[in-house]
């Protein structure tokens, strides 16, 4: 349990961007993807503003050289565009070392389920069938696996909005037990009416761009896509032609066992989370130099993780910034987005702001990075992703030394 | 937690005489006697069921708060996520109530544990088909291996509803076996019988007071042909240190589907031809946690070194049981091996 895990490859699409180039450009130009929302048929059309990838399912299955009749899930294209990203930065041969996926989605295949469902509903011998076979999980998981050549492990992972933290974590204990030489870690996840009606009865999406962290927040905008990593462990770092890109320090999990979908006030499983994280990594709190927070923009949660960072850092708070507000919310895809954009950080030096914050919160006082922050050295990156359920993750991320 | 009576004491299970509905469903118990009556009210049935089942086995491994909680599940909450589709569609997107919503998650029997049993622990859920139970189990074993004294609460759930035994039905994968009785495993046809169930496990690195060992799981994805799963099935028990020939008796996936059906046929009579083989499925149906369903029964084999003749389908003798080897797949896609031992 002591070999350490290195990222080698990083793969992304979101709303600003379809790989990491376009993802690095956007943060750098505070170009943010909310806006309104064209390929779901929903009322709320018009009334909430979403973080959505401007690119149909035809033109992502052209991009990667599917056949266009191919019933394939917008959940499986995006994982595929990501995972294949991240591999081929890595540029290396799976053929010749155990490679698994460890991949997470929230809603897996529903963007084609709610379509056939659509048509069941009113007679249960109707609707497409095959448009329901990519409904579970596993199936953005097995088709990404299958159109990479990844057979020696796979694993699904589901635990909401913090899933894909939990994938680089499940995949890099692999690594360290020495079950895998090398893995894509990450998730997946698309807009769907489910989803977007689910997050609109519980009165969390703000009808205008987000704003973690301010006073006057008033929920978040969900978003889509997929982020992944490919992890590799010390002894396959001789087989890279390039340097690893950082090293996954310290990870941890807790439960806030509080209630389904709301934070504690204190934030006790935030806090177990990144303890857990910082004591894997056997670093201290000071040698933290940047959160990227789960901030997602609700009342709730941005209060009760503010709370955690306090109960953590004290007064010395590290910089930090969401990066919600240019990706939105991608639910079980987001620990994996926020890792790449982690690694980014670590890359180029430089910090990407919180978007739209103008007054802190009275009850924390906490200001986030506001503005883009070049060449500022940043050493280890702390990432948090937590969801329903009261599952909590923290990932600790650091540059190669 | 499953569709058929289980006797404890003795351990025994009654081979069902005509399966009087079109899948197998499970018996369920008075849940008040396992969760507390103000949160059953917004539990849906697949979160009851993997609950009180968790709580049942944490009551007989006389454990309070577990240092983790890991769960399996193929499908999740699918009674919930249909109410919330139904809704959407009702009443076109407006005016709707967040519980089915809420319920939904794949994470919620995993997280309404915590809640009840105010359990601040890592708390994880695997949801890969087939593979879900296992991706769990592993997930175990290596936190064992990595902090010997954790002691793990581990399950596998899934449920089934009439929506979905239709769908699953249309495609091919469930039939009905309304009528029929477990004859129907010596004539397969297309289509495997419906089911569901819930199993839990606390799992420690301690010998001391438990029921059977874990020696190891082994995944395998799509193999290459039938010779590659044989030798998948070798290596692994092999890596172990032991033979074929030392398997007490192989408990496989039997469904009643000819085409999957005819890859465990093929082992029964080749590698397997000198073991006792067991099947499983006719008692709790097929559905993607099924393996922790038939972790349970070989656990208890073990356990009491007793082997219900319900469960035999080629049996000889066996004076002491000592290693019982699991062996699952799915449409030939997913494999999984497990391998356990007496104490």
């Amino acid at each position: 349990m002591h070999e350490k895990v290195f990222i080698a490859g990083i793969g992304t699409i979101s709303a600003v961007g379809q790989n990491v180039t376009e993802t690095l450009e956007s943060l750098k130009a505070s170009k943010h993807g909310v806006g309104k929302i064209e390929y779901i048929d929903t009322i709320y059309k018009n009334a909430i503003p979403f973080a959505e990838v401007k690119r149909s399912n035809r033109e992502l299955k052209e991009i990667l050289g599917i056949d266009s009749r191919k019933m394939i899930t917008r959940t499986s294209l995006f994982g595929m565009m990501a995972a294949a990203e991240a591999l081929r930065h890595a540029e290396l041969d799976i053929t010749k070392c155990r490679c698994g996926i460890v991949s997470a989605t929230s809603v897996g295949g529903m963007d084609l389920s709610e379509r056939f469902y659509d048509e069941f509903y009113a007679d249960h011998a109707a609707g497409d069938i095959n448009a329901i076979r990519g409904h579970d999980c596993a199936d953005s998981t097995e088709h990404i696996a299958d159109f990479l050549g990844i057979k020696d492990y796979l694993a699904t992972i589901s635990t909401a909005c913090s899933s894909s933290a939990n994938a680089i974590m499940f995949a890099s204990r692999l690594i360290k037990n020495d079950m895998l030489d090398a893995a894509l870690a990450g998730g997946t996840d698309t807009l769907t009416r489910f989803t977007l009606n689910g997050f609109n009865t519980l009165m969390i999406l703000d009808k205008n761009h987000c704003k973690p962290f301010d006073a006057g927040r008033a929920g978040l905008n969900l978003g889509e896509g997929a982020g992944f990593v490919l992890l590799v462990s010390e002894r396959m770092l001789g087989k890279l032609k390039n340097k690893p890109l950082a090293e996954v320090k310290g990870f941890g999990n807790a439960n806030d066992a509080y209630h389904q979908t709301a934070s504690s006030p204190d934030g006790q499983g935030a806090f177990l989370a990144m303890s857990k994280a910082l004591a894997v990594s056997g670093l201290q709190p000071g040698d933290i130099d940047y959160i990227n927070v789960h901030g997602t923009g609700t009342g709730n949660n941005d209060l009760s993780e503010g709370m955690a960072m306090k109960r953590i850092f004290g007064d010395n708070i590290p910089l930090f910034s969401s990066t919600k507000p240019f990706t939105g919310h991608t639910l079980g895809a987001a620990g994996g987005l926020e890792a790449v954009i982690s690694v980014l950080t670590l890359q180029n030096s430089m910090i990407f702001p919180n978007l739209n914050f103008s007054d802190p919160m009275p009850e924390l006082g906490m200001t986030p990075v506001t503005r883009l922050i070049e060449h500022h050295k940043v050493t280890n990156v702390l990432s948090n992703s937590f969801g329903f359920g009261g599952n909590n993750s923290t990932l600790i991320i650091s540059a190669i030394q | 937690m499953c569709p058929l009576p289980i006797s404890e004491k003795p351990f025994d299970l009654a081979k069902p005489e005509k399966y009087p509905s079109d899948y197998l469903k499970c018996i369920e118990p008075d849940y008040k006697e396992y969760i507390n009556p103000a949160l059953i009210r917004r539990m849906g049935r697949v979160v009851k069921m993997g609950v009180a089942t968790a709580v049942q086995c944490l009551r007989e491994a006389g454990l309070e708060k577990p240092d983790a909680v890991i769960t399996g599940t193929g499908l999740g909450c699918i009674e919930d996520t249909e109410s919330f589709l139904n809704e959407i569609i009702r009443n076109k997107e407006q005016f709707l109530p967040p519980t089915s919503f809420i319920q939904s998650t794949h994470n919620t029997i995993a997280g309404q544990i915590a809640l009840l049993l105010k359990c601040n622990s890592y708390n994880h859920a695997y949801v890969h088909r087939c593979f879900s139970f296992e991706n769990a189990l592993l997930d175990a074993m290596m936190m064992i291996h990595e902090q010997q004294d954790s002691k793990i609460l581990l399950g596998g759930v899934d449920e089934i509803t009439p929506v979905s035994y239709s769908i699953l039905k249309r495609l091919g994968i469930y039939k009905s076996v309304l009528g029929y009785d477990t004859a129907i495993f010596d004539n397969p046809t297309d289509g495997s019988i419906a089911g569901e169930g819930a199993s839990f496990f606390v799992l420690s690195g301690d010998v001391t007071n438990s029921i059977a060992a874990v020696n190891a799981v082994k995944t395998f994805y799509k193999p290459a042909d039938s010779a590659q799963t044989r030798q998948n099935i070798e290596e692994f028990i092999q890596n172990q240190g032991f033979s074929i020939r030392d398997m007490d008796a192989v408990l496989m996936g039997y469904s009643s589907d000819q085409n999957s059906d005819a890859l465990y046929n093929d082992l029964s009579k080749g590698i397997f031809a000198e073991n006792n083989i067991l099947y499983y499925k006719h008692i709790c149906g097929e559905y993607f946690t099924s393996s922790s369903f038939a972790v349970w029964t070989a656990a208890q084999i073990l356990k009491h070194n007793h082997c219900p003749d319900a469960l035999k389908l080629r049996f000889d003798k066996v004076d002491q049981f000592k290693h019982i080897l699991i062996y699952n797949h799915f449409k030939n896609s997913e494999h999984v091996l497990i391998l356990l031992s007496s104490c």
